[in-house]
Formats: structure tokens, sequence, C-alpha cells
């Protein structure tokens, strides 16, 4: 990588920094400072807006560098990946979107909140959604530092956490100053780019195999010494059953998750009605889906032009596979297409990071204000909903300073954690937020005796062993990729708990809800039935 | 809560801003309008050009809510307006066509996925049986997968603006109509 590529990466990337600044200057001009408007946007998007910004949310760099890196060191299964990436928003589409939009002010605890005793209910999913937020907050934040290692050449230490420092105190500024409407626009931004880049990345790898999809296959299958077993599963998760049941773990965590991701489902609160959510996922889905199907073009075509060997040598994990099929399809390394190509996609992945930080620092800084401080605050009755409507702006200046907090919090996590595997660390987000926040949702919906025990027990029992399997699990010890090799107290053989801890929160919830000693109460379930499914009474 | 305006029912817009603060769970359009932007698109277009325009006469609308004026007696509450509407044949009616869309819905794509997700992991062999050129079954498969989730997508989209919107919507200003009374009396 030489200095041009270098010096015009950081030029691009400096012109979004300027733009994204610009967009939260001329936002937070006009603001008034209303919950309203820090947590929703004023809820004046329009579908198709929030679409853009649902797919810019979603894809994160973790998609666009580790996917298209592991489909092109192992072919066919860097495309599970990205399969279970997308149809988990079936989910969110039949279950989530519109009944949450329906019943739900601003966090994920508005729509459980609404039929159960408040404060108990609002800590356990404030308690998840925080966690939630965090671990995906500290994948991005570990994928920024060594997206600079790799696009920059110097692996230096003082680099890495100086990107990790840039880049949490950058989202600090959109969230705290901009709130939803800032960040939205910055989705919106990043999304488009982000499409840019991959239609004309893709457009010039079908040029170069004259439009033939086959030719294509057929080269990166050659080129990866695999021959046909390329296009095949079984590469990277084969082998033992534990790999295998690893995987599956894997799959139900990300088709079940996402619909559970707090900074997804406050997406849907930025639009004016249930129909327009319902919208906002057609689009993100259209959006989304293309996405995926460049990107599993981009992946074999990184392995056909490029070579999983040259990936590898660049990469081990081969994050780096898009930049150098970028530098490629340019004309190669002293070339000044491929040099403006390099620095074009290295600057799309900064923004990529820093628009994704910024969503799940404002969903998160949300749940701390609005769930988790509005209730511990308060030690009195079911009355003080009514005083929490009172102070909307402390709420506010609450929520902006846990966004502050929460960016200190990232970046500490980030510099300790920064040796981990990024995909991991999402694929652990996405378990827990399957296991703690969507039985919990689910149940609260369409269960008529569910009661405030079985919600606090459903977030517990999910969250607790979800995290607890992952502390006993191979990642953090007992192998020599752990996170601490000398010791093992490793019991549990998986690296996902998603395929025990998820059933363990729906256990869980019907557990508490069954022992529970006080009734649901059925005039609650028909609030909330009736609001989900017309929006009466939808703020 | 511009297209309400043009509507039959849709009287009364004063009490409305008044209580919207009221318990969060009052309808709060009226803060998008006092927003002062009239620069942006109006959100309320959408449900009023695909919503009410188009959907008259598609479809077949639920019947309207029975228990029309007894509320006004002052016989109940709140939660009493949520319960007998949920009893209503007409939000049954939307509560039913919604439930037999999602739940084979999800047993079909959820089904679908783990089948495909399981046959990855333990029938290698069969995945990668080739079918034409390089495309094997595996390829196909995954392709399969985005195809039906933008085919599912598609169908519920469309299946919600054809057979729900219409009389949801109408359930929701019923809803609304008959709890405001409530809400402003509390006051």
């Amino acid at each position: 990588m030489t200095g041009h590529h270098q010096a015009l990466a950081l030029v691009l990337f400096s012109v979004f920094v300027a733009i994204t600044l610009a967009i939260t200057t001329w936002v937070s001009r006009r603001r008034h400072g209303s919950a309203e408007e820090f947590y929703a946007g004023g809820r004046l998007f329009s579908p198709m807006e929030n679409g853009f910004a649902i797919a810019g949310d979603y894809m994160s760099a973790a998609s666009f560098l580790g996917v298209t890196g592991l489909i092109a060191l192992f072919g066919y299964d860097g495309m599970l990946y990205v399969v279970g990436f997308l149809v988990a928003w079936l989910v969110v589409l039949f279950f989530v979107a519109e009944l949450v939009r329906n019943c739900g002010r601003f966090t994920l605890a508005d729509v459980i909140a609404a039929r159960m005793r408040a404060r108990p209910v609002r800590i356990a999913a404030g308690m998840s959604s925080v966690t939630v937020s965090v671990l995906y907050l500290v994948a991005q934040m570990v994928g920024a530092g060594s997206l600079v290692a790799l696009l920059f050449g110097g692996t230096s230490t003082a680099a890495r956490a100086w990107t990790v420092i840039a880049v949490g105190a950058l989202m600090v500024i959109y969230v705290s100053l901009g709130g939803m409407r800032a960040t939205t626009w910055i989705q919106i931004v990043k999304s488009v780019l982000l499409l840019g880049g991959t239609i004309a990345l893709t457009a010039l790898v079908l040029v170069r195999f004259h439009g033939n999809l086959d030719t294509l296959l057929h080269t990166a299958a050659e080129r990866s010494g695999h021959g046909e077993a390329f296009l095949a599963p079984g590469l990277k998760y084969g082998g033992n059953w534990t790999a295998r049941t690893d995987f599956i773990s894997l799959g139900l965590a990300l088709v079940l998750g996402t619909a559970g991701l707090p900074h997804i489902l406050s997406r849907f609160y930025t639009v004016p009605t249930a129909r327009a959510a319902r919208r906002s996922v057609v689009w993100s889905v259209g959006l989304i889906g293309g996405f995926y199907l460049m990107t599993i073009v981009l992946g074999f075509g990184a392995a056909a032009v490029v070579g999983p060997n040259a990936v590898r040598e660049s990469n081990a994990a081969g994050n780096t596979a898009v930049p150098l099929l970028a530098l490629k399809l340019g004309g190669g390394a002293n070339s000044t297409g491929g040099t403006v190509l390099f620095a074009v996609v290295a600057a799309i992945a900064f923004a990529t990071i820093l628009a994704v930080v910024a969503g799940i620092t404002l969903a998160s800084s949300a749940a701390v204000a609005h769930d988790l401080y509005a209730s511990l605050r308060r030690r009195c009755g079911p009355r003080s909903e009514r005083r929490r409507q009172s102070a909307p702006r402390s709420e506010v200046a609450v929520a902006r300073a846990a966004a502050v907090g929460i960016g200190g919090l990232a970046i500490a996590l980030g510099l300790l954690a920064r040796d981990l595997n990024v995909a991991f660390l999402v694929g652990l987000a996405f378990a827990v937020s399957a296991s703690a926040n969507l039985p919990v949702l689910m149940y609260a919906l369409f269960w008529r005796s569910f009661t405030t025990r079985g919600a606090v027990w459903a977030v517990y029992g999910g969250l607790v062993p979800a995290l607890a399997l992952v502390v006993l699990s191979p990642v953090v010890s007992g192998s020599p990729e752990s996170l601490f090799p000398s010791v093992d107290f490793q019991y549990f053989p998986l690296q996902n708990p998603g395929i025990v801890s998820i059933p363990l929160g729906f256990l869980a919830g019907w557990l508490g809800t069954v022992t529970s000693v006080e009734p649901a109460d059925e005039a609650k379930h028909a609030e909330t039935e009736v609001r989900s499914l017309t929006g009466a009474g939808a703020v | 809560m511009k297209s309400s305006n043009g509507h039959s029912r849709g009287r009364g817009e004063g009490p409305e801003s008044s209580v919207e603060k009221y318990e969060g769970r009052d309808p709060a359009p009226a803060a998008a309008g006092a927003d002062g932007r009239a620069d942006y698109d109006d959100p309320w277009y959408d449900a009023l050009g695909s919503g009410w325009g188009e959907l008259d006469g598609t479809g077949a609308p639920a019947p309207g809510v029975p228990h029309t004026r007894r509320e006004q007696e002052g016989t109940g509450r709140v939660a009493d307006v949520y319960l007998e509407v949920q009893r209503s044949a007409a939000f049954q009616e939307v509560r039913r066509r919604y439930r037999r869309f999602v739940v084979p819905g999800f047993a079909v794509f959820f089904t679908w996925y783990v089948g495909y997700v399981v046959a990855a992991q333990t029938a290698p062999g069969l995945m990668g049986r080739p079918v034409a050129g390089s495309v094997n079954v595996a390829m196909l498969a995954g392709l399969g997968q985005f195809l039906t989730t933008f085919l599912l997508t598609g169908a519920y989209a469309r299946h919600a603006r054809l057979r729900r919107d219409r009389a949801a919507l109408d359930l929701r200003w019923d809803t609304q109509e008959l709890t405001r009374g409530f809400r402003g009396g509390e006051r």
C-alpha cells in the first residue's frame, strides 16, 4: 500500500466526516430538545428514507469486508452468513416492524412495559438492550482499529488506539448533538455511498468476466486450489460435529437476532405510521438483499481475480479481500485507477463503521436514559409514568450524557478487545439479542397470559445463559486462540451460545408466567393487541 | 392528521391535540404538524393516496365496530373500550387475516431456512451435486433463499395493503373516537 492510497483515502474520508459534521450542525441548529426529536427524529422520515437508513444501520463493515473475505477464502461457506442476515428480515417484517411501531414510543421496553408493571420490566429490557448494543459497538470499534492497521500498513498499537478513540469521539458528537435526525441522515448518506461503491465494483467484476457468472465461479474454484469443493459447503464449517452444530447455532442466532437489535427497533419509530414502518422494511429488504447478492459476486470475484492466497497473505481473516480486488480491478498497484478505487473502498469502509457506530450509540443511550435512568430515578408506583412525561427535556439531557458515557465505554472495551475476532463479536451480539430480547417481545405481543414475572424471567433467562455460556466457551479459555489461553475453564464446546440460550429464554419466560402469582391483566393485553394491529393511540 | 380532515370520522381535531402528550398513548401526529416543517414531504400523503383511495372497493372491508355510542353513557373506562374492540367481529377479522398470513408464512420460511442450514452442515454431498456448469445444488438453494425472501416480503406487503390496512384504519379511528371521550373527561 503506497502513500498515494493513504493520502487519497484520508482525503475522501475527511470529506465524509466534514459532510456528516455539517449535517449534524445543520440539524442541531433547529432542534427543540424534545424526546420525540432526539430519539425518533420527529417521526417524519419517509419510508424510502428510513429504508435506506435501516439498510445503512444493518450493512456493517463486518458484511462489506468480513463476509466478502470469508467467501474469497472459503467459498460457499461465506454465503451461509449472507443468507442468514437477509432471511432475518422476514421475522422483522412479519412480527416486529408494524406492531412495535404501533405499541411503543422509543425503545423495546416501551412495548413490553405497556402491559406489565413498568419498573422491573424496563430495567430488565434496558439492561439487555445496553448489553447487546455494547457488544455490537465493540465489534465495530475493533473492526475500525484493525481496518486502519490493514489499510494503512502501520500495525502499530498507537495508530489503532488513536483510530478507535477518533471513531468514538466522532460518534459521540453525532449522537449527542444531532440525535436521531442527524444519525438517520448520516445512515442515508453512508448507505448510498456503500451501495454505489458496491455496484461499481460488481459491474467491474462482471465486465471482466464478460457478464458470464459461470466463468467467474469456475475461475474462482480453480484459483482456490479446492476445485469444485470451493462452491459447496464444508470448507470452513465442515469437520467434526461440534463445528457443524456451532454453525447451526450461529445460523439460528443470525435469523432470530435481528428482530431484537435495539438500533433496528428504534428505526421504526422514525416514521409516522405502522404502514410507513412496513414500507421501510420492504425498501430495506430490497436494498440489503441487492447488497448481499453483490457481496457474493465480489467475494467470488476476489477469489477469481486476486486469488485466495494473495488475500490470505494480506490478512489471515480475509478482511482485505475487497480493497485488494478494487486495486486489481482498477489496473494494479501503481496505476491511477487502482489507487483511486482502493482509496474509495477504504473511505467507504470507514464511513460504514462510523455510521453503524452512531446508530448503535443512539439506541443504547435511549435505553439508558428512557428505560434505566427513568426507572431507577423514581421509586414510586405506576403513576410516575406521567411524571416522566413532564420532564422529557431532562431525560434528553441524560440521553446526551449517556451517549458520551457509552462512547467512552466502547472506546475502552474496543481498546481492550482489539484482538478478538470481529465476526465472532457480531455473532455474539445477535445471539444475546435473540435470547434476551426476542422471547420477551414475542410473548408480550402475542401471549394473552404473559405476566410481569414472565417478562423479567424471559429477559434474564436468555441474557444470563447467553453470557455465561460464552465465558465457559473455547473463545474465552482452553484453546490456543482463546482470550486467556493459559487457563482452562472451558465447559461448553460451542463458540455461539444461540442454540442453547434462545430456547432457554423462551422457556424462562414461560416458566415465569406459569409460576406467577398475579394473573395477567386481561384489559392490558386487549389494549396491546388492539393497538398493535390497528395503530389506535399510536404516537 | 391531514388525511383525516377529509374523512367523515375525522371530526374534533382540537381535543386530540390537547390530550396529545397524555400518558403517551394518544395520537401525536399533531406534533408533526406543530413541528412547522412545511417544506417536508407530508408523511400522511401516503396513507391518503394508496390507503384510502386505492383501497375503496378492493378487498372486503370488515364490518364496523358495532358498539357505537354505548360508551357515551359513561359506563366504562378506557380499558373497557379496548376489551370491547378486541371482542368485536371487525377486530377479530383483522387479527384472523394477519395470523392466517404470518403463521404459515413463518412456518414456511423458517423450516426452509433451518433445513437449508442443516443440509449445508450434514449433507455436503447432496449440496455439492452439480446442476449446470459451475452451478450446484448449494448455489441454487442459496439463491432460492434470496428469492423466497423477496417473494414473501412482496406477498406480505401486498396482503397487508389489500386485506388489512383499510379495516385496521377504520378500527383505529373508531377506537380513538371511543377513547377520546374518556380521556377528555378524565381531565
